[in-house]
């Protein structure tokens, strides 16, 4: 058998995994992984300039690929300085492995140079943690890890790993385990055949039926069983943030995104359904708003989840499925195939045209400014007609965010990148490293607005070493929008500490100062034409500094407390 | 409504805190807590005494299942069960209310398992409720410490809590 020291053993185990990237950054506590590292060329490091880059990096690369994202990190600050990422993983169930250097088992708890209790530090936000104990539990813990990270509802997984664990004088045999059989841990395989058919029954006896899907169906490689589903009974569709590309948003039967932010006909069709077919999504409160009594009040609500904790968890299932949602969406098939009951095709004309007067409201449009001034819609409209809706678009947080997420319609899965249930801003540019990292070939964007940009900006240098020519869309409006739109909106106008533009750097010289290259659009007339230019440089990063409306508010937009149709729809209409 | 989940846990370092950190994050209650070894070594038994309506009780049985690290768990009440706690108290004793005190304990089945000139220190076995009743029947003036284990609870007949 093969001898190969801790350090050794760990990196062996990322490439048997089928590992291809590790984002990440040395220090004191995982040298002796670097320089296993340094001596094989299976598993490609990526140096970022700050380990939340890194985190965030992998993730990006894991929401793209659907693969586990992996981050090596040393001790102490570099273990902390991943947090802000593995919270982000954890709230959108993004599956990630997340390996931090300890100090010696021997100086653990005495509060040595760059020690922090990584395992207990990150335990409210992974699945689960490891802290390896010697160095011949590496390979199955790494095993473990990858296993637990990508299985069920996925999630990032911290590995601890004590420096004497990776010492290059210790050997260990190593053999990389094929299978790993974990009593406590078991995933569900198939829904319950008795409630999928009941839950069939119900959509078929529905008269304003309506499908709300999430993130899981995406995470659960559902999205052409969905389609399929959907199209054979002609209901209505919305998508949650982290749902959005599980369903053609050009199809006529989607109703774009639902919640806080989401169409008037996504939120009126949710609100007034009487059944309503929930798959991988979680009621979250920016969908159902905070008052979960008035959601849906006449509706059944059927639900699809991989996670018995996510059902009647806010809100209660009448039909609850646990199980994948491929296998349960092929089994509604299958069902509905099956069954001699058909759809009420006279309920469902009326409800479409119920729908379509929704629709009518155009609850998106947008007029032009006066005075070339760009609204910032404009600047995803323009983003979406010159990619033809297929680039990879990774977003930060914000109005930019929400402005993306309605305007940039996705037509296949795993396209949108975005922190949805964390809110983390920073989030976007290093995850449009690992997309693009993923997809070398491929239109790697990051919308982002300045503030959020400013959060993760160095990461500039790691484009520039490892040529990643991703195309930076800023949406600078001079303020921290949705904050300023909240003051706006509730607090009188008060704006505190949202605006800062005396204080903005030149992004087109900051772009440049690390070799890039800077374009800014300033006017509606040249936003077409300078935003095609910028696109067109294939093998640079450009940042696009679009200066944009800073009055603009995103609508639709909830009303506190009421129902998913109470909506305020601009700054002079309510519902 | 109070409960008592019993959990069969991984014995492995940082599982205990994996479940109450839970408790602590989803802003769930622990009113008792008692955790040991069973007589397989891998596995330590766990019994937490909680509050809430049938939804949040659900939502903590959900939760708990989800830990990598529990293998396996009930609730106790949803079925006959016993359930006992262990109490170490030491009261003050002497002169007349010597033999009052040991008569109370006997009462309550108590035994006094060490005593000096002025204390004895007594234990006794039972739901919660006897403990309590037994404190109030001693007056709580006497009372110098008190040492409770928790609950600790089984199901009554054949069912069974094991792998």
């Amino acid at each position: 058998m093969e001898q190969l020291s801790g350090g050794e053993a760990l990196i062996r185990a990322l490439h048997d995994e089928g590992v291809e990237f590790l984002f990440g950054y040395p220090g004191g506590a995982v040298l002796h992984i670097y320089d296993a590292l340094f001596q094989q060329d299976k598993v490609e490091h990526i140096l970022v300039r700050h380990e939340q880059a890194a985190t965030h990096a992998a993730d990006g690369y894991a929401r793209a690929t659907g693969k586990p994202g992996v981050v090596l990190v040393t001790s102490g600050p570099g273990a902390t300085n991943a947090i802000t990422g593995i919270a982000t993983a954890y709230m959108d169930s993004i599956p990630m492995v997340v390996i931090s250097g300890q100090v010696e088992s021997r100086m653990i708890g005495s509060d040595a140079f760059q020690e922090t209790d990584m395992v207990g530090v990150s335990r409210p936000i992974v699945k689960h943690s490891f802290m390896v104990q010697s160095a011949a539990d590496i390979p199955t813990v790494v095993k473990k890890a990858f296993h637990i990270a990508s299985t069920g509802r996925p999630g990032p997984v911290v590995i601890d790993v004590p420096k004497d664990a990776t010492d290059p004088k210790l050997k260990i045999d190593y053999e990389y385990p094929q299978d790993i059989k974990l009593r406590s841990y078991q995933v569900p395989s198939k829904g319950h055949s008795g409630q999928i058919k009941k839950a069939v029954e119900v959509l078929l006896g529905a008269k304003r039926p309506m499908i709300y899907t999430g993130g899981g169906v995406i995470q659960g490689e559902g999205c052409e069983e969905l389609t399929q589903l959907t199209r054979a009974l002609g209901y209505p569709i919305t998508n949650t943030l982290m749902g959005l590309g599980a369903y053609p948003s050009t199809d006529k039967q989607f109703l774009g995104m639902l919640g806080m932010h989401g169409t008037y006909e996504a939120n009126m069709a949710m609100h007034h359904c009487d059944v309503l077919l929930a798959v991988g999504a979680r009621f979250d409160d920016r969908v159902t708003n905070s008052d979960t009594s008035k959601f849906c009040p006449d509706a059944t609500i059927l639900h699809v989840d991989i996670d018995p904790a996510a059902i009647s968890k806010t809100v209660t299932a009448d039909v609850p499925i646990v199980g994948p949602v491929q296998s349960v969406l092929r089994e509604m098939l299958d069902q509905l195939d099956k069954s001699d009951q058909s759809v009420d095709d006279q309920a469902l004309k009326a409800w479409w045209k119920q729908i379509d007067q929704w629709r009518e409201k155009k609850c998106l449009a947008v007029a032009p400014a006066e005075g070339g001034i760009i609204k910032p819609q404009q600047a995803i409209q323009a983003l979406y007609e010159l990619t033809e809706g297929d680039a990879f678009i990774s977003s930060d947080v914000g109005q930019h965010q929400m402005f993306a997420a309605q305007h940039y319609g996705f037509d296949k899965p795993r396209r949108w990148i975005n922190s949805g249930g964390l809110g983390t801003m920073g989030f976007g540019f290093p995850a449009a490293m690992g997309v693009q990292l993923a997809y070398p070939d491929a239109l790697s964007v990051c919308v982002t607005g300045e503030g959020s940009f400013m959060m993760n900006q160095q990461e500039f240098a790691t484009c520039m070493q490892y040529g990643l020519p991703i195309k930076i869309v800023c949406l600078n409006n001079e303020a921290l929008g949705m904050v300023k739109q909240w003051q706006d909106m509730q607090y009188g106008g008060r704006h505190s500490h949202s605006t800062y533009s005396e204080s903005l750097p030149d992004f087109i010289k900051l772009a440049e100062a690390y070799g890039h290259v800077g374009v800014r659009i300033e006017r509606a007339d040249e936003l077409h034409s300078k935003m095609k230019e910028a696109l067109a440089m294939k093998d640079k990063l450009v940042f696009i500094d679009v200066l944009v409306d800073p009055t603009e508010h995103v609508y639709p937009m909830a009303i506190k407390g009421g129902a998913m149709k109470d909506m305020v729809l601009s700054k002079t209409e309510r519902t | 409504m109070r409960h008592i989940i019993s959990v069969l846990l991984e014995n492995e370092p940082g599982a205990l805190s994996r479940v109450v950190g839970l408790f602590s994050q989803r802003n769930y209650n622990i009113d008792s807590l008692t955790v040991a070894p069973t007589e397989d070594q891998s596995l330590s038994r766990l019994t937490v005494t909680t509050s809430g309506d049938d939804a949040r009780i659900e939502q903590i049985t959900k939760h708990l299942n989800k830990l990598v690290d529990v293998v396996k768990l009930v609730d106790l009440t949803e079925g006959a069960h016993i359930e006992r706690e262990l109490m170490l108290i030491k009261v003050k004793a002497s002169g007349a209310q010597r033999a009052e005190i040991a008569r109370t304990v006997d009462i309550f089945r108590g035994q006094i398992v060490d005593l000096t000139a002025t204390v004895f220190t007594i234990q006794i076995t039972g739901a919660g409720e006897k403990l309590d009743a037994f404190i109030a029947a001693l007056g709580e003036s006497v009372v110098l410490e008190v040492a409770r284990t928790g609950v600790s609870g089984i199901a009554r007949g054949d069912k069974t809590l094991a792998l």
